[in-house]
């Protein structure tokens, strides 16, 4: 189970490749990546800054992989997400879950980045031609988490 | 009680500051008392926390709610809605 944080782009293949090692029994990955829009309600961004909160971030992030741990069978993790200046179009986040099957890795990654969405300490200011403004958090992002409660399938 | 309080994202612009330490007085035991306490110092925490809607907290980097008690030493964080992702 890995979590980074970084300034740096990443490399989805390399990623994906590094997650699935030379592990026999990872029979699917579901992968999730984030992209920065150059359009957001109606103003072209011209970029975005992604702020965090150091420590907490990397515990919040573990907090919620254990959650998808003890719902799904799953084999291994990765979550990469970016902070710091990020032009549109760039990726900004990595989910991937490994599993035996594919069920498991498809409903641990919503998992992950529908909790990551609401629990994890990031923040984004985006740069428009009017000045910039830090991003209002979306109500569809708490309604997304909470049809988790209750929904199946567990272990 | 010595608390290290930290803020973040647009509470942070808005104070004027990422971080201080305070010495809370012995009737603020739990993050909404210390919310409260930091409001009633006036502007700028009156005015930030009235203008960023929903402010969250967290102690010690948990989550934490306004029923959250407080320990000496205490990193207390407030700060906006999180929209990373």
């Amino acid at each position: 189970m890995t979590v980074r944080v970084q300034q740096q782009d990443f490399d989805v293949g390399a990623e994906l490749a590094g997650l699935r090692g030379a592990n026999p029994r990872i029979g699917a990955i579901a992968s999730f990546v984030g992209l920065a829009r150059d359009l957001n309600e109606g103003r072209d961004v011209l970029g975005l800054t992604l702020e965090h909160y150091p420590g907490m971030t990397e515990r919040a992030l573990g907090e919620i992989v254990e959650q998808a741990r003890r719902r799904w069978d799953l084999i291994d993790c990765l979550i990469v997400h970016r902070v710091g200046h990020i032009a549109p179009l760039e990726q900004i986040v990595l989910v991937a879950v490994a599993s035996m099957h594919r069920h498991d890795a498809f409903d641990a990654c919503r998992f992950l980045i529908d909790y990551l969405k609401t629990d994890a300490p990031f923040w984004k200011k985006e740069s428009t031609r009017d000045g910039s403004h830090w991003v209002e958090a979306r109500a569809s992002d708490d309604q997304a988490r909470a049809a988790w409660h209750g929904a199946g399938p567990r272990k | 009680m010595k608390l290290c309080v930290l803020y973040f994202a647009r509470l942070r612009d808005l104070i004027g500051r990422s971080a201080e330490e305070l010495e809370i007085p012995a009737d603020v035991a739990t993050v909404g008392q210390l919310r409260a306490w930091l409001t009633q110092r006036g502007a700028p925490w009156s005015s930030a926390f009235e203008q960023v809607r929903s402010v969250r907290a967290a102690v010690d980097q948990a989550m934490a709610t306004d029923a959250t008690a407080l320990r000496d030493g205490a990193e207390v964080a407030f700060f906006p809605p999180v929209t990373g992702g």
